[in-house]
């Protein structure tokens, strides 16, 4: 396989994972501002995250900004894939910030908050997942 | 056609991602709802509900709630508060709203009932709340509402027979039924002299602020 072949298909990946992250974040965007609570099916944790002052930022979910940010990351993914050179630095820098902000989110649900909510952690894992194939990528120029 | 393919996918995801998310906005947007003047301040077997403060009280501030609704949980010491501070200007109603996606909440709307039977809804109203986390994982509740009801000082056995009785049930599925006819999907919904309190206000001290601005006015209606 042709050293371009191999990072399209690390970028389409990446490109499928944003979009999973799109959709998650979207989903809880949109309950968010329509203020269902049965989001969480019962979990106090999980409400306790979602409902706490760390969900938003300046009145702006959390959530909010993670679609904008997904939804980034799978533009210059899908635009790497097809061989745009500067969507690649583009989507490492998205990356770093989706990643540094995850590790924020995950130490306030962990020591501030005392709780975790599924659908962060899935998010988490999302952008873990994405950074890996972000900096392991072998085939870069 | 390749050059075009990326714009072209993205536009596309951007276009699914904004229409999907309008119309789960418009499923599941709260209408606005108001409480005609006709709406019962009593159950459909004709007893009255549960109130809380002055039945004079120019401001009413009614709740259609769910015992194991976390927010509903975080609401209720503030309103408790509310209804204490703004007393003898506020009454509180409670009204009974359990979902379907909680396992116990009709358990514990049906045992809060049970305790209205003695005389006890509030109270045991507040100790569900509080004891919320607790119960809301155990798998066998019926024995925590009994101790709950032993803490309250109410006669088991007469408390166990009420939980099993229909009366409590049909009290419960009354206000259901209720909360169906004025279209209300969430929990808590709030309604403050008839009309619903947004989503996005209810906290304490939005709820608050309401409580004020609705006193305001009627101070200034006189």
């Amino acid at each position: 396989m042709s050293k371009s072949r191999i990072q399209a298909v690390f970028y389409s990946v990446a490109a499928l994972i944003s979009l999973a992250g799109l959709a998650e974040a979207t989903y809880l965007t949109v309950l968010n501002l329509t203020g269902e609570t049965a989001v969480c099916g019962g979990s106090a944790s999980c409400f306790q995250v979602l409902g706490s002052a760390y969900a938003k930022i300046f009145g702006i979910p959390v959530a909010g900004l993670g679609a904008v940010a997904y939804f980034s990351a799978f533009s210059f993914s899908t635009f790497a894939a097809f061989g745009y050179v500067r969507a690649r630095t583009l989507l490492a820098l998205t990356a770093s910030g989706m990643f540094a902000v995850t590790l924020w989110l995950l130490y306030v649900q962990a020591f501030v908050l005392h709780a975790f909510c599924r659908y962060c952690l899935f998010s988490a894992a999302l952008i873990f997942l994405l950074t890996g194939i972000v900096v392991i990528n072998p085939q870069r120029d | 056609m390749k050059r075009h393919a990326p714009f072209i996918i993205v536009a596309l995801v951007a276009l699914l991602t904004v229409g999907g998310a309008t119309t789960l906005y418009r499923a599941k947007r709260p209408a606005a709802l108001t409480i005609g003047k006709d709406h019962p301040a009593k159950t459909e077997s004709g007893e009255s509900t549960h109130v809380l403060g002055s039945p004079n009280a120019p401001v009413t501030l009614e709740e259609f709630g769910d015992f194991q609704c976390p927010p509903c949980g975080a609401l209720s010491s503030p309103i408790n508060q509310l209804e204490h501070d703004y007393q003898p200007r506020l009454r509180v109603i409670f009204r009974h709203f359990p979902l379907a996606t909680h396992a116990h909440a009709q358990a514990a709307a049906v045992a809060a009932e049970a305790a209205g039977m003695q005389g006890r809804f509030w109270q045991m109203h507040d100790l569900l709340y509080r004891e919320q986390a607790i119960w809301s994982k155990a798998t066998d509740v019926s024995e925590l509402f009994n101790s709950y009801a032993g803490l309250l000082g109410l006669n088991i056995n007469q408390f166990k027979k009420d939980t099993a009785s229909d009366k409590t049930k049909e009290r419960v599925e009354s206000d259901r039924k209720q909360a169906a006819a004025l279209g209300i999907q969430n929990t808590p919904t709030i309604f403050l002299n008839n009309r619903a309190v947004p989503p996005s206000d209810l906290n304490p001290a939005s709820l608050r602020a309401a409580v004020d601005e609705l006193l305001k006015k009627d101070s200034s209606s006189k």
